[in-house]
């Protein structure tokens, strides 16, 4: 792995160049759909000649492949998009660039950003980076297993029910789902638009906060943005830290509690006070957001109608252009959700599973304010086992699904959660501690990964 | 036979005169642009793009909530409507289904025989509008400039019963939106479109019948003749004992018939969600009475401040047309009273046309120069021939009426000296006898052929009340 400081003073265009050989060299793990080197290179050029400066020189990166970006395709790893050339760049491309990072690579995915192990994307799963019989992770897989194999030193991903925190518990690195409206979501391939946060990967809590801090703040071009409130925090002490008595229970793998377990201790050595917290709403979350979610979801890629752009397929009159553009540029979890989605809004639907999911994520918001009252974090693990074998969940949604129960909590009330690497099973598996904060308290978040990382 | 009775509903889609859409910064005037040339990525649904609410079109819901009497509601919020069509790119208009900005009204609109009909305004709501198609044989073309056009939709209680009570509303809602400047109210390009809802039930039952909706008329007369056809066209089928199916249907201005486009059946469910991406509109008491106070007087406030005056109700209704001859008159009778005003509307009245490029020319009016005409003619200067010239060319000129007045040499003569020699002259104009002779006869009619001789003779310049008062000193 690498770190941010590694290409900081060296030659941006060396720099790249090493970032695009590692990309190639791990061409079989699949991290990367496409390569942008081309631009790349005429940036690294610019960084070089002095024409941009900045807190990332220099420095390489990827980007998860639903946001937009100029040199090459977006394709959100979909059919639907396998073609499309954004005419624009998101706002954290944007800012990031002024800040001198080169993006050189569009990450894989799970198609629109639907799944938790990559393995929906339209062009192929990603392989874990420390057992490739095994899942990345989603659906930011790619670019959690590009920081995972040093091709690059952090990358970008969103995360809207764990899709940043799961896939870096997964592969070993730090990974950052800030508070909903944290980071601007404009140029970015909606998934579900209340709960679709902007993140990073990164192999330091020191380099995510970075990353986090250039990308965050208040954008005109998305209403939802939170005014600025960013700013790198001093380690904190003596932090009230609840352990989420539902995250541990013996449902959850050994190996995953034991290292979860150890970093628990190691917060009580570093002097924070720790104790069992318990939630009655958690058991309701995944139900709640399997229904949000997909709802808006179902709305989101209406627009994918084969008329403006992406697939247009033959057809002999509208309805058959709907019907088989979108048959052929979604995948089975896209359309699975889409049913889902449509369903739950249908009239005579929406008040008994829509509004009733809503009024009970407020609920779910309630009690983790009443919690916050207490303590500073809550900790548990991100998911309840570590990275499954490839297929092994493929043939069972639920199954699947079920591996989001710890993310989507955090994700429905638009708190904060960081994902921590905290060792290894047994069998070498990369396992992530959770650390959830109240709305804005990001950067105490990462203050304390950071005096962990410094202490062990 | 029995009687029946029709219950009228009006949608009205008012076009808002915002300087861009609704959630983009594209240009919200598409008139005579090129197709797709006024289409934000926004409004063109390219993946991430996200709606930025323009908050222009919130300040002109909150006027037009003024002049529909509503209350605003402190907190109002938008949905999504969806539905697949090319004309609209995201999948989904952006709409307030549940939490609309205006909230009920009431509208009183003067209907032509006096009377007035109260309708009751439901809600009004802020809404995108869609983009066109145009069908050519075997492939159609979209085009998206009107795509995101703000609009407000005016949804009233069925509260009108004929045909006239509908017109009579859609006429006076063209009214209260332009006054208050909520939009241009250009009915040809579509700035005000009136979807009429009408069923029909026997007179004095408790119960409505089946709707039909027509949709998109664009004029008050399209609204009253639609109301009038489909008010026959159901009485004929519930009197053949058929049922009336609820649909919707659409109105042939050329033939005067209204068709089905689509019933009930095939109406769609159009999974109503709260927008995640537009966070809630929140307008406090204060914002709301700060915006409120901007609106201009309104035609309910004209009305009461004439109603008193003794003018025709045709005279009243010319000028209410044009809202800078509302304007101008109002200020013409604050400086220079009730008399004066009321001698300029009838020129309003009758000599200017309502055109729309008259009423640009109108905006630029100043009072002074009519309330000086008017002055003219209370001191005989003018004849009241003579001040309607006067006032026609005043509509077009930078000079006083006065300078008018004696380029166009219409000045009344009122020097008796003058007036006396004229008169003299035409007295002992041999054509005269006969008129002189009836005269000292008793016949006093004839001395109107002798004032008409003068008026000759001064060409048209003479004061008539003077002439006739020297005629009869000399008779």
């Amino acid at each position: 792995m690498t770190a941010i400081s590694d290409f900081i003073d060296s030659s941006a265009t060396d720099n790249v160049k090493k970032a695009i050989a590692a990309a190639k060299e791990n061409e079989s793990i699949h991290a990367l759909l496409s390569l942008t080197e081309e631009r790349a290179l005429e940036r690294a050029t610019l960084v070089d000649k002095g024409e941009i400066t900045g807190r990332l020189a220099g420095v390489p990166f990827v980007a998860k492949d639903n946001f937009m970006t100029l040199g090459g395709t977006t394709t959100a790893a979909s059919h639907f998009l396998e073609q499309f050339e954004a005419p624009l760049q998101a706002t954290v491309i944007e800012r990031l660039e002024a800040e001198g990072a080169i993006c050189i690579g569009k990450t894989n995915l799970d198609a629109f950003a639907h799944g938790g192990s990559t393995e929906n994307s339209a062009f192929g799963p990603t392989l874990n980076s420390a057992d490739p019989t095994r899942v990345a992770g989603g659906s930011s897989g790619g670019s959690a297993v590009a920081t995972a194999l040093g091709i690059v030193p952090f990358a970008i991903g969103t995360d809207t029910g764990g899709s940043i925190r799961q896939p870096a518990s997964f592969n070993g690195v730090v990974g950052v789902k800030p508070t909903y409206g944290t980071v601007s979501r404009y140029g970015v391939v909606a998934m579900a638009s209340s709960t679709d946060t902007i993140g990073c990967f990164a192999t330091t809590a020191h380099d995510a906060e970075l990353v986090m801090d250039i990308m965050a703040g208040r954008d005109d071009r998305d209403m939802t943005t939170l005014p600025d409130f960013f700013a790198p925090a001093e380690a904190p002490t003596a932090l009230k830290v609840g352990v989420i008595k539902e995250f541990m229970t013996d449902d959850v793998d050994a190996g995953v509690r034991q290292q979860v377990a150890t970093y628990v201790e190691s917060l009580k050595a570093a002097g924070h006070i720790v104790e069992e917290v318990s939630m009655s709403m958690l058991k309701y979350a995944l139900a709640m957001y399997y229904i949000i979610v997909p709802a808006e979801i179902s709305s989101n890629l209406s627009r994918y109608d084969g008329v403006r752009y992406g697939r247009r397929a033959e057809a002999g009159n509208l309805s058959e252009l709907y019907g088989k553009s979108r048959d052929e540029g979604f995948m089975a979890e896209n359309k699975r959700r889409i049913m889902i989605g449509s369903y739950v809004l249908s009239s005579g639907y929406f008040d008994a599973y829509y509004l009733q999911a809503q009024k009970a994520r407020t609920l779910l918001i309630n009690e983790f304010n009443e919690l916050f009252k207490t303590y500073d974090v809550l900790v548990g693990p991100v998911a309840p086992t570590p990275a499954f074998k490839l297929g092994e969940n493929t043939a069972d949604p639920v199954k699947m699904y079920l591996a989001d129960i710890m993310t989507v909590p955090a994700s429905l009330a638009g708190l904060p959660a960081i994902s921590v690497p905290a060792g290894t099973t047994d069998e070498g598996l990369p396992v992530g501690v959770q650390l959830i904060g109240q709305r804005r308290d990001d950067a105490k978040l990462l203050a304390l990964a950071a005096s962990q990382e410094e202490a062990a | 036979m029995t009687k029946y009775e029709m219950t009228i509903g009006i949608e009205c889609h008012v076009q808002l005169a915002t300087v861009t859409k609704l959630f983009s910064p594209a240009d919200n005037d598409a008139r005579s642009k090129d197709p797709n040339s006024v289409v934000h990525p926004i409004d063109y649904g390219l993946p991430g793009m996200l709606p930025i609410l323009n908050r222009q079109a919130v300040t002109l819901a909150v006027r037009a909530g003024k002049a529909l009497n509503a209350k605003i509601a402190n907190t109002s919020r938008f949905d999504r409507k969806h539905y697949f069509y090319p004309d609209l790119p995201n999948g989904y208009q952006i709409t307030q289904m549940y939490y609309p900005t205006i909230l009920a009204g009431l509208v009183e609109a003067p209907m032509e025989d006096g009377a007035t009909v109260k309708v009751r305004i439901h809600h009004a709501h802020i809404e995108s509008d869609a983009g066109k198609l145009s069908h050519y044989g075997d492939y159609s073309l979209v085009d998206l400039n009107r795509a995101g056009t703000p609009l407000i939709e005016i949804v009233s209680e069925p509260d009108m019963h004929s045909p006239q009570e509908a017109k009579a509303y859609a006429a006076e809602l063209h009214k209260l939106m332009t006054y208050a400047g909520v939009t241009f109210g250009d009915l040809y390009h579509g700035n005000m479109r009136f979807d009429v809802n009408i069923s029909v039930a026997p007179e004095g039952s408790t119960e409505l019948g089946k709707r039909a909706e027509i949709k998109n008329l664009n004029s008050f007369r399209s609204v009253e003749r639609a109301a009038e056809y489909e008010f026959k066209r159901q009485v004929a089928l519930l009197e053949k004992g058929e049922r009336v199916v609820q649909e919707t249907r659409g109105w042939d201005d050329a033939t005067g018939k209204t068709t089905s486009q689509r019933s009930k059946e095939d109406a769609q469910d159009y999974r109503y969600m709260p927008d995640p991406d537009i966070p809630p509109v929140i307008l406090a008491d204060e914002e709301i009475a700060a915006i409120q106070a901007e609106v201009p007087e309104l035609p309910p406030y004209y009305r009461e401040k004439w109603a008193n005056l003794g003018l025709d109700k045709s005279v009243i209704d010319s000028i209410l047309a044009h809202q800078s001859y509302a304007v101008l008159l109002a200020t013409i009778q604050d400086q220079a009273g009730d008399d004066k005003m009321k001698r300029v509307a009838h020129w309003f009245a009758s000599g200017v046309s309502t055109d729309e490029e008259t009423a640009e020319v109108a905006s630029n009016f100043v009072p002074e120069g009519f309330i000086e005409l008017a002055d003219m003619v209370d001191k005989n200067e003018l004849s009241s021939t003579a001040a309607k010239e006067v006032f026609n060319e005043l509509l077009n000129s930078d000079k006083t009426p006065r300078e008018i007045a004696e380029a166009r040499n219409l000045l009344q003569v009122s020097d008796e000296g003058a007036i006396a020699a004229i008169v003299d002259e035409v007295l002992a104009d041999p054509a005269s006898a006969k008129a002189v002779e009836d005269i000292k006869a008793g016949n006093d009619k004839a001395i109107g052929f002798l004032v008409g001789q003068i008026m000759k003779k001064s060409q048209g310049k003479a004061n008539p009340a003077l002439a006739q008062k020297l005629i009869r000193e000399r008779l």
